[in-house]
């Protein structure tokens, strides 16, 4: 069991890193879209939900060449800290951000959508400053369609394979996330492991499609008026 | 205290151009100013742009000795400074927050919203003014039309405003709701002695609040269409 247990502990730390920071990223420049207006902005959306369909081992390739031991980026690394996104968990986080970011913003962009900007300016002329109403009216009418985004960023997150496996490795108990770790034992013939650890994948995917299908705009309680 | 308008904005959108000029003056100190017009006429943008809401392009915006916008002066006062007290047409009553709340909701500059049965004297005091008492438990989308503007208007007073603007108050009501609420309105008005400003497309408000009755067309409210007495 331990080797199973391995997988999944690894990949839930590289997927709720992920996913913390697509909250961060994600809220911010789904409201930044949502709010401000400025030319090319629809494009700026475009450009950012390409992650969620290009093909994950393209999204792999492109991060080595940003990241990779021969890049600038990843040389400079090396060089002052000795460190480097490939074949690390790090590297594994980054892959999953990436892929799961557009699940992340494009809900909140809807979610701040959602709000009736009017409300926002009944807080302003109220006297509440910018911040402020952010907390006490945007967030509280917006966070259910924002944590729905979250919910499927980290279920993304969680089942991340190939840019995964491009940049981070296989390594077990460093990189192997449970679905390479599923790969690898279905190569191995090691059909046990390989059955547990679908059975439990899949339960936390049906458990967090659940969570969020709950929370999605349009689940109104019913009150009788 | 007096109003002191006169500015200009361009609006572009997709299809056409539309120019707002305004000027408006008080004649009399707490005056109530009517100002007339139909749908598209640019009411709602005047009043925004009084409320800080919108920038003009030019001109100026003072209310006693407090100038809120001098174009050429770069003063521009955000609409969290102007203490005014704004009425949206359809209440914009915070949906999240029960009456109590909502009436509350400018009393604290926190990030916190009010407690949902906050003690406070004033909330008390303006829940029974308006007869909100028996609904100050329930959210927004369980009170009536006039209920709904007593919450409004109750919530944009309680902080002691320098002036009232209203976006077609009476709109979204009833005939027989209207005339008492007018009632009720004129005699808050009274009561705060402060300067008022309400545009409506409806004639009825403007020969019951209107001290100054300005016609707005297309835009454009000018001294010249001023007219003091409803001459109808």
């Amino acid at each position: 069991m331990n080797f199973e247990l391995t997988a999944i502990l690894l990949s839930l730390k590289v997927a709720g890193c992920a996913t913390a920071i697509n909250l961060v990223l994600g809220v911010s420049v789904g409201y930044a879209l949502a709010r401000l207006r400025f030319p090319g902005r629809n494009l700026l959306d475009t450009v950012l939900t390409l992650p969620m369909v290009m093909p994950p081992t393209v999204l792999g390739y492109y991060l080595l060449v940003l990241m990779g031991r021969r890049s600038w980026l990843g040389a400079w690394l090396q060089d002052h800290f000795g460190f480097s996104f490939i074949f690390t968990w790090q590297g594994a986080v980054v892959a999953a951000s990436i892929v799961s970011f557009p699940l992340v913003f494009k809900p909140a962009r809807a979610a701040f959508e959602a709000v009736d900007g009017q409300l926002e300016q009944a807080a302003r002329v109220l006297g509440i400053a910018e911040m402020a109403l952010f907390f006490r009216v945007t967030l509280p009418l917006a966070w259910r369609g924002i944590l729905a985004g979250v919910l499927l960023g980290f279920a993304r997150a969680l089942g991340e394979f190939g840019a995964t496996l491009m940049v981070a490795g296989s390594i077990p108990g460093k990189t192997q996330t449970l679905s390479i770790a599923i790969y690898e034992a279905v190569q191995a013939g090691q059909d046990d492991a390989a059955n547990t650890l679908v059975l439990l994948t899949s339960a936390l995917c049906i458990a967090v499609l659940l969570i969020a299908g709950k929370l999605a705009p349009g689940r109104v309680s019913n009150r009788d008026n | 205290m007096r109003f002191d308008i006169h500015f200009q904005k361009k609006l572009t959108s997709e299809k056409r151009v539309f120019e707002l000029d305004v000027r408006l003056t008080s004649t009399s100190d707490h005056q109530r100013i009517v100002i007339l017009g139909e749908s598209g006429s640019g009411k709602s943008l005047t009043l925004k742009a009084i409320a800080g809401l919108i920038t003009p392009d030019s001109g100026h915006i003072a209310l006693g000795d407090q100038l809120f916008f001098h174009q050429q002066r770069r003063i521009r006062l955000a609409p969290q400074q102007r203490r005014l007290a704004y009425l949206f047409q359809d209440y914009a009553l915070f949906p999240h927050l029960n009456v109590r709340q909502n009436i509350a909701f400018g009393l604290s500059r926190s990030w916190r919203n009010p407690h949902p049965q906050t003690p406070d004297p004033d909330v008390a005091y303006w829940l029974d003014a308006f007869q909100l008492r028996a609904v100050a438990d329930q959210m927004p989308d369980q009170l009536s039309g006039g209920q709904k503007q007593r919450t409004a208007l109750a919530r944009a007073v309680i902080a002691r405003p320098a002036a009232l603007l209203l976006d077609e108050p009476f709109a979204a009501l009833d005939p027989a709701l209207r005339s008492s609420l007018r009632q009720e309105l004129d005699a808050l008005q009274r009561s705060l002695r402060v300067p008022m400003i309400l545009i409506t497309h409806d004639p009825e408000d403007a020969a019951v609040f209107g001290e100054q009755v300005l016609i707005m067309r297309e835009g454009r409210v000018t001294p010249a269409s001023a007219t003091s007495e409803s001459k109808n």
